[in-house]
């Protein structure tokens, strides 16, 4: 039996052109690795099988005939279970999607599916993307791979331990205030947030939807470029998609930095202390080592990102999740006669499937968000919270566009702190939202950012893995790409 | 500080049915909220304007063009409560 945990897409791609191995028993391998060791990581919301060893005969079938395949092609990986994939259930961790088997494919499935890869299954993830942590998922918290007691992050909790645990190759998460990269940085792994457009959001169960990109979470920042190149690409079932067609970004990964100016932003050095500080600057010292400028920046905007982003992102959740009712899917609750709203018109009967369903389907957290989505979008509210909100939006772009004149590519830590543990964060809100603090701003200007793990640190006795973020400018991958990989060759 | 009969408000705006038990943490998690995001009133926004769509893509028109969807079947399928074809829902008179 293979090791198949240590492998990379490459490597794996090698072992079936060269016969050493067949996808099936590549993807049989990976099942057997799940099957041992789920059960007490919980990554996986539903298996694929069946669909799993089909796209694989069908690649040994090609390589058998001589035929030549892709660089994903017969390669399993996991989705995130927001994504919509045919004939397989789609929760999205929520119990109102229980019984949600998806009519349709997601442009990144479809594309995926073309490009030959094979479908483990669907991916543990907070009910509806809404959470830092996987412990917010109606079926239960994914534990992290590294260790059982921490969280492995969130909302994209299931896919990063299923890459980083072996369970799968590569994976698909969403990521709407940093739900791809901290969970990345909390588990050991790549994790890449494209430009807003980059990848169309056709078939991902909305949630903000001018902050919502689905990226690739994986072992290499190679792996990320095989898989973005893969999924990217203008849609026409996706408006925002981005007018540029979809590239081939393995080919900018030269190792080569030098020339490159690294902008640090110095209000984010002075908050960070302990561990994560030095893990920061050893990353910032490797860079410089390598080549690059480094450069001190200001974002003075940025510091409002957060609150910014907790009214428009609740704004957009409220509006997303109204078709969430009981009425043409999805779960319907049983008739219960203790509401009590006093306001309601005459029309109890449909009014309360809506209540009820929502009342039993949807969990704590969204609800928190909806609600205050409805507050600050309701009548008299518009304009000191949503308004004002996009206003402030801009600002930060603006503190941005003016950044980037300066420096080519944006270095942060990915997280505050490395992987904490079960329960230390949940009786707060706000304590689980500040764990977004350096990755949401990405989302709130549209920008591409990556998180690759970097050094790790030391918290009681333990080595936990710490991620850095690189983000770009508008539609550069390229050099967040190229960047990402210099490091990561450069500390194997 | 949101009151409880606030919460049940927007509760029933945004069609979620909650226990009595429960509005008075939800009273104080949104206001936590609330007085979190108060923040923003320090920025002076005066002449900016708001962006929606961040890369400023402008509006992408598309012709207006029924095309067949496969899987009718199965999104009949998915009906919590069906006769035939058709969708039941609850009287709404």
């Amino acid at each position: 039996m293979l090791h198949v945990s240590c492998f990379m897409i490459k490597e794996l791609h090698n072992k079936l052109i060269s016969k050493e191995i067949t996808s099936v028993q590549l993807t049989e391998e990976y099942f057997a690795r799940i099957k041992e060791q789920d059960k007490n990581l919980n990554a996986y919301l539903t298996l694929t099988k069946e669909l799993a060893l089909k796209q694989a005969r069908k690649v040994d079938e090609k390589i058998a005939a001589g035929v030549e395949i892709g660089m994903i092609e017969g390669i399993p990986g996991a989705i995130k279970d927001n994504l919509c994939v045919t004939g397989v259930r789609t929760t999205a961790a929520s119990k109102i999607l229980d019984n949600y088997i998806a009519p349709f494919d997601a442009t990144v499935v479809i594309k995926l599916e073309e490009a030959g890869a094979v479908f483990l299954g669907k991916t543990n993830m907070d009910e509806f993307a809404m959470g830092s942590s996987t412990e917010k998922s109606a079926y239960g918290s994914t534990k992290n791979p590294v260790d059982l007691e921490r969280v492995p992050g969130g909302s994209s909790g299931g896919s990063a331990a299923s890459v980083a645990s072996g369970e799968a190759v590569w994976a698909l998460g969403t990521d709407t205030g940093g739900s791809i990269r901290q969970p990345a940085s909390f588990c050991g792994v790549v994790g890449l947030k494209p430009t807003y457009g980059r990848v169309s959001r056709y078939g991902a169960i909305a949630m903000a939807s001018s902050l919502d990109q689905i990226g690739p979470i994986t072992k290499t920042v190679e792996d990320a470029a095989i898989i973005l190149s893969v999924i990217s690409g203008e849609d026409k079932m996706d408006a925002t998609s981005a007018q540029s067609p979809a590239k081939d970004y393995t080919k900018y990964l030269t190792g080569e930095v030098s020339g490159l100016k690294i902008g640090v932003v110095k209000d984010y050095l002075e908050k960070l202390t302990g561990e994560v500080k030095i893990s920061f600057e050893k990353v910032v010292e490797k860079y410089r080592e390598l080549g690059a400028e480094i450069k001190e920046i200001e974002l003075p905007n940025a510091k409002y990102s957060l609150p910014v982003y907790y009214i428009i992102m609740p704004c957009e959740v409220s509006s997303n999740l109204a078709r969430f009712d009981g009425v043409k899917f999805g779960m319907r609750a049983e008739d219960h006669e203790d509401t009590q709203l006093d306001f309601l018109p005459e029309d109890r009967n449909l009014i309360e499937t809506y209540l009820d369903s929502r009342r039993y389907g949807i969990g704590a957290e969204p609800k928190r968000r909806i609600m205050l989505g409805t507050y600050a979008l309701s009548s008299g509210y518009y304009d000191a919270y949503y308004l004002r909100a996009q206003k402030v939006r801009t600002l930060i772009k603006q503190d941005f566009e003016k950044a980037f004149e300066a420096v080519d590519l944006i270095l942060t830590p990915t997280t505050p702190s490395p992987a904490f543990k079960f329960g230390e964060k949940t009786a707060d809100p706000i304590q689980m939202y500040l764990e977004d603090i350096f990755t949401i701003t990405a989302n709130i200007v549209g920008v591409p950012a990556i998180s690759v793990p970097g050094p790790t640190v030391e918290v009681d006795g333990k080595q936990l893995p710490q991620g850095f973020q690189l983000m770009g400018k508008w539609f550069d991958e390229e050099n967040l790409l190229r960047a990402a990989h210099a490091y990561e060759i450069a500390t194997k | 500080m949101l009151s409880k009969e606030e919460v049940q408000h927007i509760a029933g705006l945004a069609r979620i049915g909650v226990d009595e038990k429960d509005l008075e943490k939800f009273a104080t998690d949104l206001s936590a909220v609330l007085d979190w995001i108060e923040e923003l009133k320090e920025v002076d926004v005066s002449g900016v304007e708001p962006t929606a769509h961040i890369t400023g893509m402008q509006n992408r028109l598309r012709e207006d063009k029924m095309s067949e969807f496969e899987n009718k079947a199965e999104i009949i399928n998915l009906f919590p409560d069906k006769k035939d074809n058709f969708g039941k829902v609850k009287s709404i008179l």
